[in-house]
Formats: C-alpha cells, structure tokens, sequence
C-alpha cells in the first residue's frame, strides 16, 4: 500500500463534484433529502451518475426516484423545506424549470417574505444546462437571469469542479431557495477536486486570476475561456483580471466595483444570451457606480439572441467563444 | 375496485360535543365573515375578501378531526380553514387590516395567512398550487415518523390544474400521510362546474390515481365528518391519501365585487334554502344537543371575540419600512 500523492491534485467528473456534495451533506444532516427523475440507484443513479450510490448508502425514504412531474417534484420540495427538511430536488434540465416555475417563483421566492419570516424554505433545486452539445433548442437554454430576477431567490453557476462541490455544499446548508446551474457539458469532464468539506461562501466572487489593465466579469464556463485569452494576452504585456462571480443572485458588487476601479475597464460575460441577461444588469451597475472613472464603455459578451440550433456550424456562430471575449477586451483597450 | 366513491350505511357519527364544536367553528367561521366584508366594505380595512360563506361546515368538520400540529396548506378563499384550525382572531384581522402585528406581520395579507403554531403553514393565492406543496409536508413527516397529518383544501378548479394530478399520483405512489380536501362549491371563478370540468365527481379522479377517493356532501356535518375521521386514520396509520370531494356551495361569490350574475336564480335560492350553519344551528336545538339560549350565549362570546380582535387590528401600528429588507432571505438586505 502506498501513501497518497499530496502534491498530485485529485482529478474527478463533474458528476463527481457534485456527488460529493451530495453524499457529504446526507452524511452530516438526517434532513436532507435528494429526489427527482431517475436519482436512485434502481433508475442509474441520475443520468450523470450525480447521485449514483446515495440510495444504496442512505435508503429509499430520503433518496427517491420521482415520476417525470416537476411540478411535483418542487411542490413536494417546498413542502418538504417548510417543515424543516434540507430537500435537494433535481430538474434534470433548465429548460425543464419552466414547468415548476409557479412553485419555484411563487413560493420558493417567497414564503419566507409572505408569511412574515415564520417560514422558510432552504431548499436547493440543481439543474444542468449549456449549449455546445448538439442538444438543440428546449436542451441548452441558460436562463438564470430570469431566476436572478426573482427576489429571494439564490442562483449559482460553477465554472471548476472544486466551486461546484463548494457551492452546492453551501446552497443546502443555506436557509434560503437556491438554484445550482450545473455545465452540462463539464459532467463527463475531469478536474481538479475539492478537498472533503470544502465550502464556497455564497455571494462572494473569485479572483480567478489577477490583473490591472482589464476586469473580465462572468461565471460558469467562460471564465475558463477568459483564463485562457487572458494567459495569451499576458504575453503581449496586456493584464486581465478575471473576476468569476460564482454566484449569480446575490452577486458580489464590491468585488466587481473593486475590480473595475482598479482597472477603469470591464467586459461581463455569459453564455446565456445577451438581450435582458445578468451582463445587462452588471454593465448597468458598474455604469451607475464608476462612470467617471472607466476608460472605456463597458462590453458585453453573450451567446446570439436566437433560441439554440441544433446544426454544429449554427451552434458554434450562436455561442460565446474565446475570441468575442478576446475582441471586447482589445475593444476595451483602443 | 378497492376504492369506494360514496360512502353508504355508516350509522357513526360524531359526539354531541363534537357537533356542537363543529357549530361553534362554523358560526366563527359565518361570523367573523361577515364582520370582515363590513368592515371592509366601510373602507376600515382595504383588503381583497374571498367569502367562504357556505363552506363553513366541511372545513369545521374536517378540523375538528386534526391536531394543532398537523399541517394545513389552503388557498385565498381560506377564512373557514384558517379559523377552523384555530388561527387567532386577533392576528388574523391585524394581518387582514396589513398591521405589523397581524399573523405575518402584514407582509402576506389575506391570500398568505400563515401560522405555524395552528399547523396552517401555507395559504396560496395560486389556484391549484398548495396540492403539490402538501405533499412535501406528508413527506417530511413520513421520513420522521412524526405521526403528523397534512391536509390541504382547494376548489373544484384546482383539479383542473396540472399540478393537482402529478401531486395526487405522486401522493398516491409513496403513500405519503395526506387528506386532499376537495370543495367542489360549484363554480371556478365566473365558470360553473358543469361548464369547466369533464366529470361528474371530482372523487373519480382520485380512483384513476389508485387513491382512496369519497364524495360526500360538505353540508352535512355528519358525513363530513364521518369521511374527514376516516381519512384522518388513514393517514396517520401510514395507508396512505384520501381525496375528499365535500360538495358544498358559495354565496358570496369569487370574490368581493363578484355581483354573481353567471348563479342561475333558482341554482342560488335553492341552495340559500339549505344553508348549512342555520340548519345545524336548529338541528343542535331540536336534537336536544342545546339549547337556544346556550347557542345565543356562545354567539355573543364569538361576536365579542370578533369586536375585541376588530378593534386591536384597528388600532395597532403599520409595520415599520424596515421590514422591506427582512424576511427576504435569512439575512436581512437593502431593497
């Protein structure tokens, strides 16, 4: 028997990011409860794998398979939060959010506002979506703006493995509503894990990586673009600072105002479309509060306002890409 | 078929106690209605008013059977199931009159009435929307083993919703420890039952989701308590749901302003001439099980309670502008 590799990062599927979330919360808290469309063991664990073992591990009363009725499933799930239980309901996918939106929207929200703070729901609903798999138009949709919208709602988009486990950690132990917004795409792809425990504090953004020329805003997958165009800017003497929000509703404002009042420039980015989207909001913000000091107008990358195309070449033009993002900064900098 | 859809030759019924109790909540219930839609209509108290006036009886019925700690989950028209499960007047009117002292600080209003200690912990304005929600609540105290029961009300239009039918198949699927309380008073809105729903018993619905399901009239205190104990039992023993049609009727409309053109004349006087509260008021009396002046006494103490909980809404303060930010999430925040 050898000694784990400390130095050697532990490499794991997005599904397993989460998973490990999942398991480590049930392990600690007889309420939380896991349920939606195919989670148990019976079913394949998920369509993932994302909770693949835990109805073995914990029973059949607290990790449950449920018919396809997402009405259903948040309804049971709000009711389940009143009484105090930690519920974590899957919606296999965002566009599958449209069908709970009532109970998500009208009660989710606010129950705990409604009824004077003698109610609460702490109850997390994990969904995945993200373009760029050829899943058509009702598969890939990113619509956490409309969640974002909603007050007393919590939105998080993890852009790395670790921030996954860490904020859905965080959003089941948190007392309010939140929703997690999984990259579908990331779920068969490996990265570096998060040690057992780790916790992503909600609200609080990332410095995913320093700079004094530029702020590159955003969340979710194109971070991991804006790392890369900011390694290639590096190289010609440009410095981006890549600011990852990690949560969406109630974003951080003093980390993105910090940011921009360092660099007096900002780009927002989000692979949801841009008309109306949490960049508009963003943008607006940094407008209202830094105005005087910015150097140039604020940009905004996003995905094509146009549902999402099946045809890859229609997909690839629909979607944010590494070089809009490289574009708006130089734009930023002429 | 294992399921029954009317129940017959039950010769049971409740206790003279009971009866009585069930009179008491429901003359509450007619009473402090009424006193409500004068106030409002006065221009005291600036609040929509969903009348359950007619469905006094089933919702007094079906409370009587359930304990301060099980849950109930009801909508807007949702005065009688407030009372009935013991929500008190005082911070009932505050809530109504938008005080901070009302049941949700007057945050939530007449369509939010929520109070955990009286079990009533959801009141929604969403037609069909509380259906689902119960079944959480079932759910939490099925994995606990808690023994608590939750009852959820709604009207006959609701179970048009689809909402209803995944949670009474899902309730249904996992057992779970629910009372699905249907009051068919007839009409969705402006839209009678006749014109808005394809089925002549709302109960046979239940039966397709493999649900023990009854129709009863919600008018008649004995069979509606009658099937609200049965169903109470079943719950609590781990058997499983129940869906209740109590057949009832509504005399003040959908809402207030509702002047109730769409009722068929004779449909309404017809119905007026069974209103259920008078009918077991002299019943109680010709049964024996009281007296008028024992009656007249108990209704002067409710309309005493009602005046005191009137003039405490009246008088007590708005809530403070700070509560905007509270009770948002956990944390408190700057609107």
């Amino acid at each position: 028997m050898t000694a784990p590799n400390v130095n050697k990062p532990r490499m794991i599927y997005g599904a397993e990011a989460a998973l490990q979330a999942l398991d480590e919360a049930m392990a600690a808290d007889p309420n939380v409860i896991v349920f939606g469309e195919d989670l148990a063991d019976r079913e394949g664990g998920g369509v993932m794998g994302a909770t693949a073992g835990l109805s073995t591990k914990y029973g059949d009363l607290r990790v449950r398979s449920t018919p396809i009725s997402e009405q259903a499933i948040i309804g049971a799930a709000v009711g389940a939060a009143i009484a105090g239980m930690r519920p974590v309901a899957e919606i296999m996918l965002m566009n599958f959010t449209t069908v709970p939106m009532d109970q998500i929207v009208n009660h989710a929200a606010k129950i705990r506002f409604m009824s004077g703070g003698q109610t609460s729901v702490p109850l997390t609903i994990r969904t995945m979506s993200g373009a760029g798999m050829g899943l058509g138009g009702q598969h890939s949709d990113m619509l956490e703006a409309w969640f974002a919208h909603v007050p007393g709602l919590k939105v998080v988009v993890p852009s790395n493995h670790a921030d996954w486990t860490g904020l859905l950690a965080s959003a089941i132990f948190d007392d309010d509503p939140v929703l997690v917004v999984e990259p579908t795409l990331l779920m068969r792809v490996k990265g570096v894990a998060a040690p057992p425990g780790h916790r992503v504090q909600l609200g609080k953004a990332a410095i995913a990586r320093a700079g004094a020329d530029v702020s590159v805003i955003g969340y979710g997958r194109p971070i991991n673009d804006a790392l890369a165009v900011a390694e290639k800017l590096a190289a010609e003497g440009i410095s981006v600072e890549v600011v990852d929000l990690r949560t969406v509703a109630p974003y951080d404002k003093e980390a993105v105002l910090n940011s921009v009042a360092k660099t007096k420039r900002a780009v927002v980015v989000h692979e949801a479309v841009r008309n109306f989207g949490v960049g508009a909001e963003i943008a607006a913000h940094i407008s209202e509060e830094l105005f005087g000091q910015l150097k140039a107008p604020v940009r905004r990358v996003a995905s094509r306002n146009t549902p999402v195309p099946f045809s890859p070449v229609l997909e690839k033009a629909f979607m944010w890409s590494a070089a809009d993002i490289e574009a708006a900064i130089r734009s930023t900098l002429s | 078929m294992s399921n029954v859809l009317n129940q017959g030759g039950a010769t049971d019924g409740p206790s003279h106690e009971t009866l009585l109790e069930i009179y008491r909540r429901a003359a509450l219930i007619r009473r402090c209605g009424a006193r409500f839609l004068a106030v409002i209509m006065s221009g005291r108290i600036a609040a929509p008013y969903y009348s359950p006036r007619g469905q006094e009886i089933l919702a007094a019925a079906m409370a009587v059977n359930l304990r301060p700690e099980d849950y109930a989950v009801t909508i807007y028209r949702g005065l009688h199931d407030h009372l009935a499960k013991g929500v008190p007047l005082k911070e009932l009117w505050a809530e109504y009159a938008g005080k901070a002292s009302g049941a949700c600080k007057g945050k939530g209003g007449p369509m939010h009435i929520t109070h955990p200690a009286s079990g009533v912990v959801v009141t929604t304005g969403i037609v069909g929307s509380g259906i689902p929600i119960a079944n959480g609540l079932a759910l939490a105290s099925q994995i606990r083993g808690d023994g608590r029961v939750t009852m959820t009300s709604f009207g006959d239009g609701a179970t048009n919703i689809g909402a209803f039918h995944e949670a009474l198949n899902l309730a249904s699927l996992w057992k779970l420890p629910v009372i699905f309380l249907c009051q068919n008073n007839l009409y969705s809105e402006h839209t009678s039952f006749a014109n808005g729903t394809a089925c002549a018993d709302i109960a046979t619905r239940g039966v397709s989701y493999n649900m023990h399901s009854v129709a009863v009239n919600g008018n008649d205190p004995v069979a509606m308590w009658r099937a609200a104990r049965d169903a109470v039992a079943r719950a609590r023993s781990g058997a499983g749901p129940t869906l209740i049609e109590a057949k009832t009727f509504r005399f003040e409309g959908h809402v207030l302003g509702d002047t109730g053109h769409y009722i068929p004349k004779e449909e309404y006087a017809a119905a007026l001439a069974r209103d259920p509260v008078p009918l077991l008021r002299a019943r109680l009396i010709e049964d024996g099980i009281a007296d008028e002046a024992a009656i007249a006494a108990m209704e002067q103490k409710i309309d005493a309670d009602i005046t005191e909980a009137q003039d405490f809404a009246l008088a007590e303060p708005y809530p403070g502008l700070d509560e905007l930010g509270r009770d948002v999430f956990a944390e408190e925040i700057t609107p």
